[in-house]
């Protein structure tokens, strides 16, 4: 038992209980506020798997500009506690909650016979660099230059297409 | 090594919580909310990257998991675009009600 296997539980279990209040919560900003502690917790589990760059990444990208643009949209559209009076239990829920539960047993089923070959060490990780954003940009500069690009194109029709969208009068 | 933690209890994890996010997609009705849920799947999505870049060595994970952010961005941006636009010719947010993408 040592210390990584205690983060890890820890985390893993703040991430679901903060997963579930996303969805049982009432209002859509406690929604928002427990998804941003699920991001902020699941970037804990990314530096558990050496991915320092990619926590960093999560925290600036989703906890930071994703969830303020979802706040921000919330508060817009002046959104209060939902009309729906109690949790009842509906046929498109029981059966929304019967396949999530079905799917999530045959993925169990099948990680489960995921051979764990644990060749790569944590020396290895550190001497090579692994994870780190000169590593990663290395890898993206050299074998990932399109994609990248493309993204960023993306990234910019998003934009002009959301001011356009959102837009009262063309 | 011995005392890291085994990649299966990572991956269930992730199955977790992808399938927590399709849970809310399919049972939730403001618009709004659903999103947060196909961000929670996007993120299971991720996790699922990060731990096979480990087991592996490779870093080509860490590359799919940033596209995978950049992406997520995009989608968040016209998709709350399309719910102002829904909500200002309509004026709710609640998915059953909104039929039609006409105005």
């Amino acid at each position: 038992m040592s210390i990584e296997h205690v983060l890890f539980g820890v985390f893993a279990l703040l991430t679901v209980l903060s997963a579930l209040m996303v969805i049982f919560a009432k209002s859509p900003i406690s929604s928002a506020m427990s998804l941003v502690a699920t991001f902020f917790f699941l970037a804990g589990i990314y530096v558990l798997l050496w991915a320092h760059t990619v926590a960093v990444m999560q925290v600036m990208v989703y906890a930071g500009a994703i969830m303020v643009l979802f706040l921000f949209v919330i508060m817009l559209l002046n959104l209060g506690e939902s009309t729906q009076a109690g949790p009842r239990l509906t046929l498109p829920r029981v059966a929304g909650g019967a396949a999530a539960a079905g799917l999530l047993v045959v993925l169990v089923m099948a990680i489960w016979r995921v051979p764990s070959v644990n060749t790569f060490t944590g020396q290895q990780a550190v001497s090579g660099g692994f994870g780190t954003l000169a590593r990663i940009g290395q890898t993206i500069f050299t074998q990932w230059l399109l994609p990248f690009e493309a993204v960023s194109l993306l990234l910019l029709v998003g934009m002009v297409g959301a001011v356009v969208v959102a837009k009262s009068r063309i | 090594m011995a005392n890291s933690v085994d990649i299966k209890y990572y991956l269930i994890l992730a199955a977790i919580l992808f399938c927590l996010g399709m849970f809310g997609v399919l049972v939730r009705r403001n618009a709004l909310v659903v999103f947060m849920c196909v961000e929670l799947m996007l993120n299971a999505a991720n996790l699922t990257f990060l731990s096979f870049a480990k087991q592996n060595g490779d870093l080509t994970g860490h590359v799919s998991a940033f596209f995978v952010i950049a992406v997520a961005a995009a989608e968040a941006s016209i998709g709350l675009a399309i719910v102002i636009a829904v909500f200002r010719s309509r004026g709710t947010v609640n998915i059953e009600e909104i039929r039609t993408m006409k105005h």
